[in-house]
């Protein structure tokens, strides 16, 4: 099928010249590293629990879910180098399929970002951390989505507005309030009532909350499929609209 | 591939009727609408290197990018390569090349990886693609660094990588956006051998430029465009034999005064002032010459010098539009 040929092909030549500097893979997960070795220690007495395993249980989703939403929505800047560069109206000329142009893309993304979830989650089992292989399967199924979904917006948006002077602040203003009411950092459970209620509208407050669930060994909470089917369509919508957007003409 | 759903005409690679193409600008709350191209019927022939000549802002790159399919017209028809380009811009796509001017690789990308993946999405095999990219490398000499960064090349090499890009799938016409410019005179002579080896291969070529000589020297045909309208159509021989006559210029103090003096001589077909001197347009020089000195004595203008050639392209432009294409 032609769609998957094309995807495929896409895929693979990101994929190679990102291999060419897997630095930028380091350099990702730099700052999730420093998180989970200077900020993760002070948690077990914040959170009031009774072991560093207990702290690093709800800490460790929050910081993979954060990289997925960061990564993903930074994506964009190496798309307008590209359409700077004319490599992006050399494919439109093609007879590529124009949904292959954003999901190899996309999917390069998801890739590099679950290389750093594995990182991460490899150094938190250092801190005791434990977690089942299903489950943690069943996370990084959901933190691919979050990162699908966040890398195809990244890349619309950059399409759409065509500078990084203009994609720089708007995702930043996206990414600050996203962060803050998805209780990433710190479980929402703390939060007044009002706080609360306004995270239940954030769909990334879902998926921190099911991989969690995932993370404490309870696969049959209702957070876990809840924030999957949430992250999926909205992974598709995603993809929907900037593959729109990739067809459309450019001047 | 089937050519038999689209309609042909005859020799001809590419016929366009009516190509329009309007944008809205907005200035502030202000909207202008600003007519790009406005009706251009032109044909190429097929094997033809044709050249789209005329100034910046003419409506060259939009006509070029309406042809290969990034933008749509607003209007009109075009067939290219037996693909019509409204209803089946999927089918001109699979038969054309496009060359930007802006270029087409970044610094990081290597030459052969990105000629490898632009033959496949082009619907290549893998083996088939590799033995292509090689080929290709080893026609535009660039097999030596192929495996190399793109920052590492020269500017024409760099340009002959783009050419490269857009007839690796060995289209039967090739869009090319001003191909020499920014290119020293010794890697623009190097271009246009490449670009006649693409005729010699059998390609049809369509080039933009606002270099009257290489369109003189390279074009087969040229259109000139000028305001989204084309002002002139044929070999470059032809349009020049068109002014039928001979350009003298005279050298002059007081380019005012020797106009004033000359504009009425009814040996004068055309005459145009410039900052040091005029130019007359006259069908034979050789008799026009004694009378421009006697009428310029007669009026006691001073003058410098006589010079006396053959049209170019730019006195084409010139006598079509009233403008130099130089100063445009």
């Amino acid at each position: 099928m032609k769609l998957l040929r094309d995807t495929y092909l896409i895929f693979w030549h990101q994929m190679r010249a990102l291999l060419r500097n897997p630095v930028w893979i380091i350099v990702g997960v730099f700052q999730p590293v420093m998180y989970l070795l200077l900020f993760a220690p002070l948690l077990k007495p914040a959170l009031g629990v009774r072991t560093n395993a207990e702290a690093y249980e709800i800490f460790v989703p929050g910081l993979l879910v954060l990289l997925a939403i960061f990564g993903g929505l930074f994506q964009g800047f190496g798309l307008i180098a590209e359409l700077r560069a004319g490599v992006i109206e050399r494919s439109r000329v093609t007879p590529v399929s124009r949904l292959a142009l954003l999901l190899g893309r996309s999917l390069r993304d998801t890739v590099s970002l679950l290389a750093q979830a594995v990182i991460i989650t490899l150094l938190a089992l250092v801190f005791d951390l434990r977690v089942f292989l299903g489950n943690l399967l069943l996370a990084y199924l959901m933190l691919a989505l979050i990162s699908l979904m966040t890398s195809a917006v990244s890349y619309g948006v950059a399409l759409a507005v065509k500078t990084e002077d203009v994609l720089a602040p708007m995702m930043n203003t996206v990414a600050q309030p996203v962060l803050l009411l998805s209780g990433i950092l710190l479980p929402l459970t703390f939060a007044p009532g009002w706080l609360q209620g306004i995270a239940d509208w954030n769909p990334f407050s879902w998926a921190v909350d099911g991989v969690r669930a995932l993370f404490r060994g309870d696969l049959g909470a209702p957070a876990v499929w809840q924030g999957l089917v949430i992250m999926a369509v909205l992974a598709v919508l995603a993809v929907v609209w900037a593959a729109r957007l990739f067809a459309r003409s450019v001047r | 591939m089937l050519r038999t759903s689209a309609p042909t005409t005859g020799s001809d690679m590419i016929e366009t009727r009516g190509l329009r193409k309007t944008f809205i600008t907005r200035q502030g709350r202000e909207k202008k609408t600003v007519e790009a191209v406005r009706g251009v019927d032109l044909t190429v022939d097929e094997g033809e290197i044709f050249g789209f000549l005329g100034p910046n802002g003419a409506g060259k790159t939009t006509t070029l990018r309406m042809l290969a399919t990034l933008i749509e017209p607003d209007g009109g028809d075009a067939v290219i390569a037996g693909a019509d380009l409204r209803r089946d811009p999927g089918e001109v796509r699979r038969r054309i090349g496009y060359v930007a001017q802006g270029g087409s690789t970044q610094d990081e990308s290597i030459a052969r990886e990105e000629l490898v993946l632009q033959a496949r999405l082009y619907g290549a095999s893998k083996a088939e693609a590799v033995a292509r990219t090689a080929r290709t490398l080893e026609a535009f000499q660039l097999s030596e660094f192929a495996d190399r960064k793109c920052k590492t090349y020269s500017g024409g090499q760099r340009r002959r990588v783009d050419i490269a890009l857009g007839i690796i799938h060995q289209p039967r016409v090739v869009f090319l956006d001003e191909p020499t410019t920014g290119l020293d005179p010794q890697s623009r002579a190097h271009m246009w051998d490449e670009i006649r080896r693409l005729r010699a291969d059998g390609m049809t070529v369509f080039i933009t430029t606002h270099y009257l000589e290489e369109a003189d020297a390279l074009c087969d045909r040229v259109s000139i465009m000028d305001h989204g309208d084309l002002v002139a159509s044929g070999t470059p021989a032809a349009l020049k034999r068109e002014i039928s006559g001979d350009v003298v210029r005279i050298g002059a103090p007081s380019p005012a005064r020797a106009a004033e003096a000359l504009g009425s001589a009814d040996f004068v077909r055309k005459l145009e002032t410039q900052e040091d001197g005029i130019r007359l347009y006259v069908d034979d020089a050789a008799t026009a010459i004694p009378q421009v000195l006697r009428s310029l004595d007669a009026a006691g203008v001073e003058l410098t010098k006589v010079e006396l050639h053959r049209p170019s392209l730019d006195d084409v432009f010139l006598i079509k539009t009233g403008r130099s294409l130089r100063e445009s």
